[in-house]
């Protein structure tokens, strides 16, 4: 029995069934603690989120206001996407070293190329006569684009952010290369030993965080735009 | 008063879209610009908020010149409706009338106050401010466009072919909707429009322009369908001007008589081809004929003083008999306008 491959039913015998391996390794007071790689892993997924954010929403409005930057920009950002990861790590240790930035940074970049443009295409669903008649009320353009123009391209947006919270959350494990891969560890773990339940935990934890950071944005979808779901139900 | 001052409007490529426009719209009155696409009309309004600036020339509001108003400012006190209403989609009706007390920093509580008046006196349901703008009809988004323009109590308000994507229905109902309104405002209102009909209906004064901006004729609209300055204006005025004329003529010195009326149940003799048979509270029923006096035929109204000889001519042309049944304000007969007492009153009406 001992010398057949490893399987779910010899673990019964010899190694730890995946319950008693959860419970040893949660919160071991190391880094590699289930606890602490999900901790990381949040962070690693969440910043790039929020950095794309601050980034596309500024690039996306100049993008706007001046039509010729779109595709310049664009083109950029998707070029930096069509890279592989691995290449660019090795570029990026010179700078950052096996750190979180190393992994932060590039899936900005990815993030990035997905938000300028939801945020240029949501402005631009900014109907033109909506936006004539803003002006002609007399708004002010920085409180026309408060006001008027970001909410309306709330919808957009938020759509754009639900494509980049999954595949950040996703992509963050591809960080096991470099030794930072969040919950991705446990795969290179699971790989190594070879033993199963770590991967099993890794892949339950990070499809959990994605459907969790999903529904956190549906349901800000909802509240800040309260007129789109009552445009749904009529 | 909104003054025109030898305004010009030049592209940069060298197009003009309007060529030395000298103007006045009056105070408390409608000033309508109409002409075909490209005749510059909407490039005219919007150069007195300041949408477009003008090249040349000046535009005074009341005497001073809108170039030297800071635009937000400028625009706050001037209000706009625009074709497709242009609501803001994620702002409730309410919000979307009280825009520009918010933008001039009222109290919230007397913006919502005041647009939900507004709502009422542009003849919605007060039920309907807390919904969203596309849950409302294209003719009741076009009303909430009117209140939200009125909501700051601007003197002046310029409409840009505010009815022209309703149906005309919607479209009739919303012009009598805004003379009623301006009939208790008085407001001074520049309307935009490519619908001559329209021009005519709502104008005190019609500016007619030709494709290039330049101002062909200015006048009231009978003025407009008597006496068209030019060959343009005349094809631009339609084929029918004449007719159209008739609804400036008042139906007030119209001969009428008054021994044509019968009661319910009449059967003759008479020396009359034809008898309007009334109710006991006379009001009309039918013509009958004194060949077949036991038939009732259709008839047509018009209300005496108020409706235009336009009005009376057609509800003469709805009847076999060839005579109008003339009505009062609620619908009782006043007498009849037989073939001979419209044909004297055309024949006074082409004179002049």
């Amino acid at each position: 029995m001992a010398d057949g491959p490893p399987s779910m039913w010899a673990m019964a015998d010899g190694p730890p069934s995946i319950w008693e391996w959860i419970a040893r390794n949660w919160d071991t007071g190391r880094v590699d603690s289930i606890k602490n790689l999900l901790g990381d892993h949040l962070i690693m997924s969440l910043v790039p989120i929020v950095a794309a954010l601050v980034v596309a929403l500024p690039l996306g409005l100049a993008s706007v206001r001046w039509r010729w930057l779109y595709q310049p920009t664009t083109g950029v950002f998707n070029v930096i996407y069509a890279l592989p990861s691995l290449p660019v790590f090795m570029l990026l240790i010179q700078f950052t070293g096996l750190s979180k930035t190393t992994v932060i940074v590039p899936l900005t970049f990815y993030a990035c190329a997905v938000l300028i443009p939801s945020v240029v295409d949501g402005l631009g669903a900014v109907p033109e006569h909506v936006r004539q008649s803003a002006v002609a009320m007399g708004f002010t353009p920085l409180r026309r684009l408060v006001q008027v123009e970001l909410p309306i391209a709330t919808p957009v947006v938020i759509a754009g952010l639900r494509v980049v919270a999954v595949s950040s959350i996703s992509l963050v494990s591809v960080g096991a290369l470099i030794g930072q891969g969040g919950l991705g560890m446990l795969f290179t773990r699971a790989y190594q030993n070879p033993f199963v339940p770590p991967a099993l935990v890794g892949i339950v934890l990070i499809v959990l965080l994605a459907l969790i950071a999903d529904g956190l944005l549906v349901l800000a979808q909802r509240l800040l735009t309260p007129w789109v779901r009552a445009r749904r139900s009529a | 008063m909104i003054t025109f001052d030898d305004v010009t409007k030049r592209y940069p490529d060298g197009t003009v879209a309007v060529d030395h426009l000298s103007l006045e719209a009056p105070t408390g009155e409608i000033t309508v610009f109409v002409g075909p696409s490209g005749c510059g009309k909407t490039t005219s309004l919007r150069m007195i908020n300041r949408m477009i600036d003008a090249s040349e020339g000046r535009i005074l509001l009341d005497g001073e010149p809108v170039q030297g108003i800071d635009p937000p400012t400028l625009r706050r006190g001037i209000g706009y409706v625009i074709q497709q209403a242009g609501l803001f989609p994620h702002r409730k009706i309410v919000d979307n009338i009280a825009t520009v007390p918010y933008l001039l920093g009222w109290d919230r509580k007397k913006a919502r106050d005041r647009a939900m008046e507004l709502l009422e006196r542009v003849g919605l349901d007060s039920a309907m401010g807390e919904r969203y703008p596309f849950q409302l009809s294209g003719g009741q988004q076009q009303r909430v466009g009117v209140a939200r323009a009125l909501a700051a109590d601007p003197p002046v308000l310029l409409m840009d072919e505010p009815f022209s994507a309703v149906d005309p229905i919607v479209r009739t109902s919303l012009q009598e909707e805004l003379l009623r309104l301006q009939a208790e405002l008085n407001k001074t209102i520049v309307f935009v429009t490519h619908d001559i009909d329209e021009a005519i209906k709502l104008g005190d004064r019609v500016a007619v322009l030709r494709v290039g901006g330049k101002l062909a004729q200015l006048a009231d609209p009978k003025t407009l369908l008597s006496e068209p300055a030019d060959d343009f204006v005349r094809e631009f005025l339609g084929h029918d001007r004449g007719i159209r004329r008739l609804q400036f003529i008042s139906t007030e010195g119209l001969r009428l008589r008054d021994d044509l009326t019968v009661p319910e149940g009449f059967e003759g003799p008479t020396d009359e081809p034809w008898l309007l048979v009334v109710t006991g509270d006379r009001r009309p029923v039918g013509w009958i004929s004194r060949e077949r006096p036991a038939e009732l035929e259709p008839y047509g109204t018009f209300v005496l003083g108020r409706d235009s000889m336009r009005s009376a001519l057609d509800a003469a042309l709805l009847s076999p008999s060839g005579c109008a049944v003339a009505v009062d304000g609620d619908g009782k007969v006043v007498g009849a306008a037989t073939r001979e007492a419209l044909d004297e009153a055309l024949s006074e009406a082409a004179d002049g």
